[in-house]
């Protein structure tokens, strides 16, 4: 589905991500860690092709086309969604008016609106005074109207209670589990694992994948040593 | 004076642009009419039951009290006004009427060159309530006009009047409103304003005097900017009596012309709350927004604050708008269409769909 090939990425003048190698095939689920500023949301926003995200080197292949150059809604159309960690509040857009872009399926709209109790939030400006919740169901009811095959995932649970990060993990299973559904997600508080599938995992640390395995095996060592652990491993090597 | 139909006052190549500034020329959802083609007074008649509609002239003829109206606003703020004018409408609503569907008056310039200089007063009897939409626009051969209104508004006791006013204009026309509110005890003075055509030089400052306590005021402005253009809107509210509050918001987007947002609230007594708002966008690198706030008062117990931003479109809103699959400049038309969003006047849901429409027909031709 997705394949990255030494992959050097510039923000600003600076080399964030550092000759990345990474595959992802069809119904896969790849879980990333990383401490904050390791280069894991660049990742995904090169992947988007948001401005700003240079390519110095290497190429990104989505299901066997070179997408470097293509505008980000082209990438979308290809069938690349995003959930944001951080997403912008749009003054005077509705969640509503975004949605009906997406999906020209009211009744389905209305049912999944309802699940994620986004129902009372399609008639307000999207993430205007939304809760950290309310932003974080909203991303997922976007990116699932979308429809697209591979999923980009920027801490989905972060800053969400108990009780919403497993309303999402199951809205967010049901839709994985279906055929051909592919996701990358980043991850600190592993919540996610709990309710997604995910076979693999590896680490990012200075713009690098150092360690990769199984996601809550690995999660359970990062917990108990720290990433520190992950670079004295020295298991440098191409994810594949 | 009347004539059977409304739209038959009208040349039929006049017909588009007069609607384009909110005239329903059926008059299905009116309940009173008012139109003024250059110094003439064409057409009016009230289709209900306590409305007085008819020309400003006339009404000075007929109703002694009409005089008493006549420059009262300006004396009782020592300003001047211009005293050759010629025309514009006298619309009262008598006390204690509740009139559902709004009256609509309309000014219109239609020969080159010329000086169109109207006085309309406006009255809202003690308890009643009125919904006024007027449209003031310009022919196409309306070449190099001027277009100088003077409203006063009285809302007594208990009233409510909400006024939305529709710009039309052109490129080449000159336009100077006057407008002076004075709001009675308990009483509600709303203004919307709605400018999205191109107009040479449009420049006013309506002001709303809250003269007795618990009255309010709120000025909305929604303003489209074309290259050429200059809108200097300003909006004062001059809170004379305690308990009284108000509103003054404007949203500007420029594509390439100048606007100034002029605001002013003035706090005279205490327990007032009042608030000013500005938002502002710009297109295109030819385009200004000068954004002009100003708040006053000699007294502690007050509460009035102002916000104003202006900018460009931010970047990460397109960009996320575009990680849904919208283009570039779909996204850029959203964008704007909300910042433009007729909720941010304060109408009636009947006019808001309206107001929407025109609105929409204007935008969908500039994006």
């Amino acid at each position: 589905m997705l394949e990255i090939n030494n992959l050097s990425v510039e923000v600003q003048g600076k080399t964030i991500l550092k000759e990345i190698n990474l595959s992802i095939g069809k119904n896969e689920i790849m879980v990333v860690f990383g401490p904050n500023g390791s280069g894991k949301t660049t990742l995904i926003k090169t992947i988007m092709g948001f401005s700003g995200y240079n390519v110095r080197s290497g190429e990104i292949i989505f299901k066997g086309d070179r997408i470097n150059d293509l505008e980000t809604e082209e990438r979308v159309k290809q069938g690349i969604g995003i959930m944001y960690q951080h997403p912008p509040k749009i003054r005077g857009v509705r969640l509503a008016q975004i949605a009906e872009f997406l999906s020209k399926d009211k009744a389905k709209n209305k049912e999944l609106a309802e699940r994620l109790s986004l129902t009372e939030h399609l008639n307000r400006d999207v993430n205007l005074d939304f809760s950290g919740g309310e932003i974080k169901r909203s991303e997922l009811f976007q990116v699932l109207l979308q429809d697209p095959d591979f999923l980009l995932l920027d801490e989905p649970e972060s800053g969400v209670d108990l009780e919403n990060i497993s309303l999402m993990g199951s809205v967010l299973n049901d839709y994985l589990k279906q055929r051909e559904k592919s996701a990358l997600i980043i991850t600190h508080t592993g919540y996610i694992m709990d309710y997604v599938k995910a076979k693999r995992g590896c680490v990012m640390i200075d713009g690098r994948f150092w360690c990769a395995g199984g996601p809550k095996e690995m999660f359970e060592t990062i917990k108990e040593k720290g990433y520190i652990k992950c670079t004295e491993c020295h298991d440098k090597k191409r994810i594949e | 004076m009347t004539k059977s139909e409304l739209n038959k006052t009208l040349d039929p190549e006049d017909i588009d642009i007069v609607s384009s500034s909110g005239m329903d020329l059926s008059e299905k959802t009116r309940s009173a009419s008012f139109l003024q083609a250059d110094h003439q007074v064409n057409f009016y008649r009230s289709l209900q039951k306590g409305i007085d509609i008819l020309g400003i002239e006339e009404a000075l003829d007929k109703f002694p009290e009409a005089g008493q109206y006549y420059g009262k606003s300006f004396k009782e703020l020592n300003r001047e006004y211009p005293a050759d004018t010629k025309g514009g409408y006298f619309i009262r609503v008598k006390k204690d009427q509740s009139i559902k569907l709004p009256i609509q008056a309309c000014l219109f310039l239609k020969s080159q060159g010329l000086k169109q200089k109207v006085h309309n007063i406006i009255i809202v009897e003690e308890g009643a309530r009125v919904y006024l939409i007027t449209g003031c626009s310009a022919a196409k051969a309306a070449n190099e006009g001027y277009h100088l209104g003077i409203s006063e508004f009285f809302v007594h006791k208990g009233g409510y009047l909400n006024f939305t006013m529709v710009h039309s204009w052109k490129e080449d026309v000159t336009v100077r409103p006057i407008s002076i509110a004075m709001v009675s005890e308990g009483a509600t003075f709303i203004s919307n304003y709605i400018c999205l055509r191109p107009v040479k030089n449009i420049t006013m400052y309506p002001t709303a005097v809250l003269k007795e306590e618990g009255s309010r005021a709120s000025f909305n402005s929604l303003l489209l900017s074309h290259p050429g253009s200059l809108q200097d809107i300003g909006s004062r509210v001059i809170l004379r009596a305690k308990g009284t509050q108000a509103e003054i918001m404007a949203r500007a987007v420029s594509l390439g012309g100048k606007v100034v947002a002029r605001g002013h609230l003035k706090a005279e007594n205490k327990d007032i709350r009042a608030h000013l708002e500005c938002r502002g966008l710009i297109l295109s690198e030819k385009g200004t927004i000068h954004a002009i706030p100003e708040m006053e008062s000699d007294l502690r117990d007050v509460d009035m604050s102002h916000e104003a931003a202006i900018g460009k479109i931010n970047k990460e809103e397109i960009e996320y708008l575009c990680s849904r699959g919208f283009s570039k400049e779909a996204a850029q038309a959203i964008i704007v269409r909300g910042f433009m969003d007729v909720d941010t006047l304060a109408l009636p849901d009947f006019l808001k769909k309206e107001i929407a429409g025109l609105e929409e027909k204007i935008l969908s031709k500039a994006f």
